[in-house]
């Protein structure tokens, strides 16, 4: 797309476990626009994190191209490189593995400006490694810059890696399940703090998610992909996403999750899927994967081609589902 | 209310560690009714699962029991928990208590087929007919709508998740006891799974009548699947209310700080506040009410004396000495009318 910071066009990737090779991504094409906020969201084993990884550059796609600033990655060489890399930073999901304990929180944050010639001399990298804790709300910074991980709780080791992502100034912050290893009531925080620090340094933010409801707080303003199965299946504006969901595999997640709220929640109309067994990567079934389970499902035609994603039918959002994007209207198959 | 089948009083645990005592339950009582559902609702650290595992009494051995009972009813005979001889707590547990752990991949043995795990279990508690054995196990794992014939001859291996966890809760109710304890009956499950098991359970429940404490941090399971909630904070039970009175009229701070920071599946904005500050240090927690660090409503009466737990409407608990500007407070962010509008029966 125009005017793409970055972008996945037609990534596979493929893990080897023994001879069987695992399908875990499929045709990906996805690109994220300067500034703005576009989560993944999809259940465990879909690819998401995967996604992330290839995004930042700490995988390879097995098939397909990431493109950073209109330009493919695997062409730059030198500076060229590793200002992509520079630019791209990853927030990983768990704040206690993430942490190297060997080192203090000024050698953890100070390693990549030194790496990426952002400072000269311990002074000046002192000076930066404080204004990045202050900018995550570490205060008073004397107490925290020279401690070690296992000195700091979990929200404050999540907070350093945030200040970690931000060090090389990047424009397109990725985070994995940033909040869901830290509790409920200090997550927000992190949120609205990820959330300011993303308006004020105007980067882009990819944020992966199995939380639906986190996703919709945290990207009113932007897009939702969801993600089934190695593949995006939906892709739109938050707010269009979860008001109308269109993809079969988004109405059943939509309808199934629990909401803090008992008259909501108990009342809720659960869309009851033909089968509850998630088929293996290695087994993936014919055409559309979600086909065995989809309650719309239409024989012959769902389960012999891939369907690719597409605008719908008077539809904003894009989805892979063959009625859909051949603007007939769904029917539910007879059990 | 229907009979107690168990009622917790004043009961109290510390861990011995090298840095001192660790209080991690402190004066917690109350009661369950027959076939009820309690959600234990608090953060890592909040004692949750401290005083679930002291029910059946598998505590590690660095905690000791400072205080308290757990009357337990079967029958019209009560005894206390706490005071069975060993002989008598193995029986207990299972027949009359069963607990089914966080993290169903692991809980079973592996090299056994999950019928030998059930034949096992019966065996244990003196049940060694194969016939009734059976047919009582593949009942049960008709009612968590797992294919009972492929299943019973299964390795855990060979089964996802999902079917591990629904297995587990069949194997927990094998002896039909009248007390389920479930710890993060859903963490780490898949959305559409953990439906599946929400589901299952209620059918259960409605089938077998035992009643459930379990013990979340999510709010939303709580929303659907509990009669009553308590919340937990460093080690105390601060609210304890039937569960439309707790998400729609919460009374103590903590409940309301909770309940501030859950985004909504709803199509409007969320406008969340988190709750500031760290959960507290139980070896040397704080002078007062233990929350008032962290209160936006905390005054000096607060860090001086603990609030009891007071019953402000019928059946309706908390310990806060600032409940009215708690209310005042909600009443901007929790509108009832709004619900009933949005309901979508």
């Amino acid at each position: 797309m125009e005017g793409a910071i970055l972008g996945l066009e037609g990534v596979y990737r493929t893990f080897k476990k023994g001879r069987t090779l695992i399908p875990v991504l499929q045709d990906i094409d996805l690109n994220v626009m300067p500034q703005e906020c576009i989560c993944l969201v999809g259940e465990s084993g879909c690819g998401k994190t995967t996604t992330g990884k290839i995004l930042s550059g700490l995988l390879k796609p097995s098939r397909g191209r990431v493109f950073f600033e209109g330009k493919d990655t695997t062409s730059l060489r030198g500076a060229a490189y590793n200002a992509y890399r520079r630019a791209v930073q990853i927030i990983h999901q768990d704040p206690y593995a993430s942490l190297n304990p060997a080192h203090t929180i000024y050698s953890t944050l100070s390693f990549p400006l030194f790496r990426h010639k952002l400072v000269k001399h311990y002074n000046e990298a002192r000076e930066r490694v404080a204004a990045l804790l202050e900018m995550v709300d570490l205060t008073p910074v004397a107490d925290v810059i020279d401690k070690y991980p296992h000195q700091l709780s979990g929200g404050q080791r999540q907070r350093v890696g945030i200040a970690r992502a931000l060090t090389t100034n990047p424009r397109v912050i990725v985070a994995d399940e940033a909040v869901s290893m830290v509790d409920v009531s200090i997550r927000i925080g992190l949120l609205n703090m990820m959330g300011r620090l993303q308006a004020e340094l105007g980067a882009a933010l990819v944020f992966i998610t199995h939380d639906l409801a986190l996703a919709k707080y945290f990207a009113w303003e932007g897009r939702i992909a969801v993600m089934y199965l190695g593949r995006i299946v939906e892709i739109g504006r938050t707010q269009e996403v979860i008001a109308n969901p269109q993809h079969p595999y988004t109405r059943v997640l939509l309808s199934a999750i629990p909401e803090a709220d008992p008259e909501r929640t108990r009342h809720k109309q659960h869309i009851q899927l033909r089968s509850e067994d998630i088929p293996r990567l290695t087994e993936l079934p014919p055409g559309c994967a979600f086909h065995p389970r989809c309650p719309w499902f239409v024989p012959g035609m769902c389960d012999s081609e891939v369907p690719t994603l597409e605008r719908g039918a008077d539809m904003d959002t894009r989805v892979a589902c063959h009625p859909l994007t051949r603007g007939e209207p769904l029917t539910l198959y007879p059990a | 209310m229907s009979e107690s089948v168990l009622r917790i009083d004043d009961l109290s645990i510390v861990y011995r560690t090298a840095r001192g005592l660790v209080r991690a339950t402190s004066h917690v009582s109350f009661s369950l009714a027959k076939g009820e559902t309690i959600a234990l609702i608090g953060e890592s650290g909040s004692g949750k699962t401290t005083l679930s595992l002291a029910l059946i009494r598998m505590l590690p051995a660095a905690a000791q029991i400072t205080s308290g009972a757990i009357h337990y009813t079967r029958n019209g005979q009560t005894r206390n928990v706490l005071s069975l001889s060993p002989g008598d707590m193995r029986a207990f547990r299972w027949k009359e208590c069963a607990m089914v752990f966080q993290g169903a991949q692991n809980a079973f043995n592996p090299v056994l087929r999950i019928r030998q795990q059930f034949a096992d279990t019966a065996a244990a508690h003196g049940i060694k007919d194969p016939e009734v054995v059976k047919a009582r196990t593949l009942e049960l794992l008709r009612l968590v709508r797992l294919d009972p014939q492929r299943v019973y001859d299964a390795y855990p291996h060979e089964m996802s998740g999902g079917m591990k966890q629904r297995a587990l809760l069949a194997l927990g109710v094998l002896l039909d006891p009248q007390v389920v304890i479930l710890d993060e009956p859903t963490t780490a499950l898949d959305i559409l799974t953990q439906r599946a098991i929400i589901d299952v359970l209620n059918e259960m429940q409605k089938r077998l009548n035992f009643s459930i404490i379990f013990i979340s941090h999510d709010l939303a399971l709580a929303a659907e699947m509990a009669d009553r909630v308590a919340t937990m904070y460093a080690g105390e039970i601060v609210e304890l209310a039937p569960v439309a009175e707790m998400f729609y009229r919460p009374h103590h701070p903590y409940t309301l700080g909770l309940l501030r920071s859950v985004p909504k599946l709803d199509q409007r904005r969320d406008d969340l506040v988190s709750i500031p500050g760290d959960p507290p240090n139980l070896i040397d927690p704080p002078s007062g009410c233990k929350f008032h660090p962290r209160c936006q409503f905390a005054t000096d009466h607060c860090h001086q004396e603990a609030p009891p737990l007071v019953e402000y409407t019928p059946g309706h608990f908390a310990a806060c000495w600032h409940t009215d500007k708690v209310a005042a407070a909600r009443s901007g962010f929790i509108d009832l009318k709004e619900v009933k509008k949005d309901d979508r029966s």
